[in-house]
Parts: structure tokens; C-alpha cells; sequence
């Protein structure tokens, strides 16, 4: 119905094979359904974020995808292979295709850096040389090759999630599963670990699935984004679509500390207008936006920062009527789009 | 043989989150043990004396008070490494299965390394329980130091003998519990 055009530096590759694909999945916990029926697919090379509260499943959904966990119902392709009802020991081959992080790292304490490296080249049995030749490439590709013969008790949260990756990207997997990888690192490392993510899915092609409760983490790597709530995915689409105009509610609750209400008495000046229709959305978040996009910004909300906002123009048939324009300040942001222009 | 127990009671699978659950055996495990730990060791060595010859062929002497002091510390122990691969995180058995790790893998690489620390810990408390317990194993005629102390010191009133042996075991204690502290500390890398 709306987003004709797209203004996002983040765009899925549009023709791609799946990696992931997901078939009204369910799985409850005694009388609690983790998962209720959920369906989805990841494309070759996108990052897909999956955002929702706590308890909502998102831990459940990951865990079921390199079968951690359990389905009761549904089916769990990954490429293209049915993964659902198998075994553990005819799991573990499909596991080495899959990268895991973890919101705590999990790195074991007795091994070296470059052991955690090199242990899934180990399951796979390759030769102490290769694996540690491996292990150093891959502590190169995180920045951490002077670490080699630490233990992972003298690293820093952010350090230790850079082992996390690297380990994780060793037996080079297909699909990388994020599990609140960033939730327990302050907001710049959170930052610096992002970063590294969309280096490694631009470099290597690697498709990511993350899930988190952060809307700031989806919106700085993600393609596409799946809000899930209590075990159902209640919206899903690319990302400067479900920012500029969410349309579930517990979407728009998740968005509410990064895309703030007009103040108050902006709101009471504004009248609403019925029956327009969006004919451009824009996501201002994208580094992409910043060129592009700063004039129209400029021109149209009077912002000169304009960055940190998304925003929906609407029909020109609708109207807004307030007394002076609400984006005066140097934090604009504007929420109902209906009432702007 | 008291090794192989402990290498049987080691590879117990931890209560609750194991890698292969087998609540039974757990729980006939777990009654074996608490069983023999109720029992005080001198009680034990008496009621363990066929059981002793039928091992070594004897009741009395060095050892006919070993098989005593092995069955005596083997649920001792046992219960000591469990609590220390229980206390392995439960995310680093899920960052090796989902590496494709199978149930060998996970005890070799995770729960036995990760434990190591704690497993010599409670092997170094368990030493300097049998230091305490082989004093008691004078009463079958093994000797020792517990058998000197009650011998001389006691019913002949050589309070010099006495002394010694406490002394003696109190630097015994301290050296394995120096040399176990030790260990640990180069081990741990928590």
C-alpha cells in the first residue's frame, strides 16, 4: 500500500536463493507457546533482524534453526534441506554449516584464543597446523591478532565477542546465527561489533540472522527486519519501510525510544487527516540517506541535523494545518505522518 | 582400583542439564553414594571386612585398610566432581554442539577442561580427608600415624609422640593442600 520509493542505503539482494526458510514452525513450552506458527525465509547474503521483547520466542526461534531446540510442529529448511526430525548425530554436520554467537561469548575458559578459533576445525578434524593458520586468518579478519595466546578471561566484552565471531566464521558456515550478540556490550563496542558484522556479510557474503531486542541494532546492519511477538511474527519487511511506517503495535512501542512522539503541544496543534495516501517514505537512518536525502530533509522539515528520523510524505491532497511548521528544532522527529503534509 | 572408580564416578553425567540425561542411574547413583557417605569410616571398615578379604584376602594390615579407604572416598569424590561439571556454563555445552560437536567432543573439550580446576580442588580436599580417615586404619592393624598417636602417645602417655604426629600431619595436610592450591591456580584461567 504505501513505500513506493526506496531512499535506503540498505536494500536486499532481490533475486537470491534461500538460505532459511521456515514453515509454520511451532513449539510450546508446557502450556506456553515459545513458537506459534511461524514462517519465514532468509535470503542468500541479507542480514535479517529479528526484534521483540523478552520472552517473545526470538531465543527459541534461533536455537530451532542448528536444532538446539526442538520444533513440535512445522518445517525448518536449510538449504533447502529439511532439518526438522533429525537426529543429533545427523545434526551435527548441518551444525558445522552454521556460525553461532552468543550474548555471553561462551568462549571456553580453558583454551587459548586461537584454541576457541581453531575448536570447530578441530570437530572437523583438520590438522593443528591448518586449523591454527586458520585461526590466525580469522583473528586478523577481527583485529584481534595479538591476542593469539591470551585467555579469554584477560579480554574485554568487546574482544571476546570479536573471538566470537571469528570462532563462529571458522569452518566458513553458510548462515550465522546472532543471538543478543550485543546486548551485553556497552553501546560503542555494541557499534564496533555491528560494524564488523556488515563487513563481514559485505566481504563474504555471509547471510546473518540476528535477533535482538534493540531497535538500534537492526536498524544499523539489517536488510530486513521480523518483529515477533509472543511466538508470531506479526510484521516483517525491509527496514526503512517497517521504521518509516509501523503498522504493528508492538512495533511502533519498540520504535517509541528512537523515533519519539511530537511534543505535546505540537501534537494539540495538528489536526488529523483522513484519506491520504504515502507516496515517498524515507529512512533517514541509512549512511546512504545522508547525501541524498539531507536537502529534501532540509527543505521540507527546516531540520539541520535530520539524520536520526525517519519520514513519510503523504498525498498532496492531505494537508497540514498547523500553525507553523513542527520541525523548528534541531530534534525533529515526526510521527504521524497523515498530519504532516 | 581406586582410580578406576574415580574414573567411573568422574564420567557420571551432571544432574540436570547433562549431555545424556539418565535420571535412573542418577538416582540409584546417587543413593549408592549418599548411602556409603552416611556411614562413619570407622563403622565402614569394620562392616567392609568381607568385602576387604574378598578383595585382598585379608582383614588386617596396609592392605586389607586400602579397600576401606578407596570405597570410603570414591562417593566422597564423586560428589565433589559433580558439583564441578555441574558448575560448567550450560552456553559453552551449547557453543560446541551448535559447532557440530558431538557428546565426546563436549566432554573433552568443554566439560572436563572447564572443570579441571574444580576436579582437582575437591581431589586435593579429598587427599586430606584420607590423611584423616588412614589414622583410623590402625584399628585393623595398617599402622600409620593415627595408629602411633593412639598407641604411644595415648595409652603410654608419650606426649612427645603425640605431638610429633600432629605435627606431622599438619605439614602433611598444609604440603598437599599447598601442592593442590597450587595446580589449580596454574590451571584456572577464570
Amino acid at each position: 500500500m504505501n513505500s513506493v520509493v526506496s531512499a535506503s542505503a540498505t536494500l536486499a539482494p532481490v533475486q537470491a536463493d534461500e538460505v532459511v526458510r521456515l514453515t509454520d514452525v511451532k513449539r510450546r513450552f508446557g502450556t506456553t507457546p515459545a513458537l506459534d506458527g511461524v514462517s519465514l525465509t532468509v535470503r542468500k547474503g541479507e542480514i535479517l533482524g529479528i526484534i521483540g521483547r523478552s520472552g517473545a520466542g526470538k531465543s527459541t526461534l534461533i536455537r530451532c534453526l542448528n536444532g538446539l531446540e526442538q520444533t513440535d510442529s512445522g518445517e525448518i529448511h536449510i538449504e533447502g534441506r529439511n532439518i526438522t526430525g533429525l537426529s543429533e548425530k545427523e545434526l551435527q554436520p548441518l551444525r558445522r554449516r552454521i556460525g553461532m554467537i552468543f550474548q555471553h561469548f561462551n568462549l571456553l575458559s580453558a583454551k587459548t584464543v586461537e584454541e576457541n578459533v581453531a575448536l570447530p576445525l578441530k570437530i572437523e578434524g583438520l590438522g593443528k597446523a591448518e586449523r591454527l593458520k586458520r585461526a590466525a586468518e580469522l583473528l586478523d579478519l577481527v583485529g584481534l591478532s595479538d591476542k593469539a595466546k591470551a585467555y579469554p578471561s584477560s579480554l574485554s566484552g568487546g574482544q571476546k565477542q570479536r573471538v566470537g565471531i571469528a570462532r563462529a566464521l571458522a569452518a566458513r558456515p553458510a548462515l550465522l546465527l546472532s543471538d543478543e550478540a550485543t546486548s551485553a556490550l556497552d553501546p560503542e563496542t555494541t557499534r564496533s561489533i555491528l560494524a564488523l558484522l556488515k563487513d563481514i556479510n559485505r566481504k563474504l557474503g555471509l547471510t546473518i540472522l540476528l535477533i535482538t531486542h534493540e531497535m538500534e541494532v537492526v536498524r544499523s546492519v539489517a536488510d530486513r527486519v521480523a518483529v515477533i511477538d509472543a511466538g508470531r511474527i506479526v510484521e516483517e519487511g525491509q527496514v526503512w519501510s517497517v521504521f518509516a511506517d509501523p503498522q504493528a503495535p508492538i512495533t511502533q512501542s519498540l520504535l517509541s525510544g528512537i523515533r519519539p512522539q511530537l511534543p505535546d503541544y505540537i501534537a494539540a496543534r495538528l489536526s488529523p487527516v483522513s484519506g491520504g495516501e504515502q507516496i515517498l517514505s524515507i529512512d533517514m537512518a541509512g549512511p546512504a540517506a545522508q547525501g541524498a536525502l539531507l536537502p529534501i530533509c532540509r527543505r521540507h522539515c527546516r531540520s539541520p541535523s535530520g539524520l536520526s528520523m525517519a519520514v513519510s510524505i503523504t498525498s498532496r491532497t492531505s494537508r497540514w494545518r498547523g500553525s507553523s511548521l513542527p520541525f523548528p528544532h534541531a530534534t525533529p522527529r515526526c510521527r504521524n505522518r497523515s498530519r504532516i503534509f | 582400583m581406586l582410580r578406576a572408580c574415580r574414573w567411573v564416578s568422574r564420567s557420571l553425567p551432571p544432574r540436570g542439564g547433562g549431555i545424556a540425561e539418565k535420571p535412573w542411574l542418577n538416582s540409584v547413583l546417587g543413593a549408592i553414594v549418599n548411602g556409603f557417605r552416611s556411614v562413619p569410616f570407622i563403622i565402614l571398615l569394620v562392616a567392609l571386612i568381607p568385602v576387604t578379604r574378598l578383595i585382598v584376602g585379608t582383614a588386617l594390615g596396609t592392605w586389607a585398610a586400602i579397600v576401606p579407604l578407596a570405597i570410603a572416598a570414591t562417593p566422597y569424590y564423586a560428589r565433589i566432581a559433580e558439583v564441578s561439571l555441574r558448575e560448567v556454563d550450560r552456553g559453552l555445552i551449547d557453543a560446541v554442539r551448535a559447532m557440530g560437536g558431538n557428546r565426546w567432543t563436549i566432554i573433552r573439550e568443554v566439560l572436563v577442561p572447564e572443570a579441571l580446576p574444580g576436579i582437582i580442588a575437591g581431589f586435593t580436599v579429598t587427599l586430606v580427608t584420607l590423611v584423616g580417615a588412614s589414622a583410623m586404619a590402625g584399628a585393623i592393624g595398617a599402622g600409620g600415624l593415627g595408629d602411633l598417636a593412639i598407641r604411644y602417645g595415648y595409652q603410654r602417655f608419650e606426649t612427645t609422640v603425640m605431638i610429633a604426629v600432629v605435627i606431622v600431619l599438619i605439614v602433611l595436610v598444609c604440603g598437599i593442600q599447598w601442592l593442590g592450591d597450587r595446580l589449580v591456580a596454574r590451571l584456572d584461567h577464570k
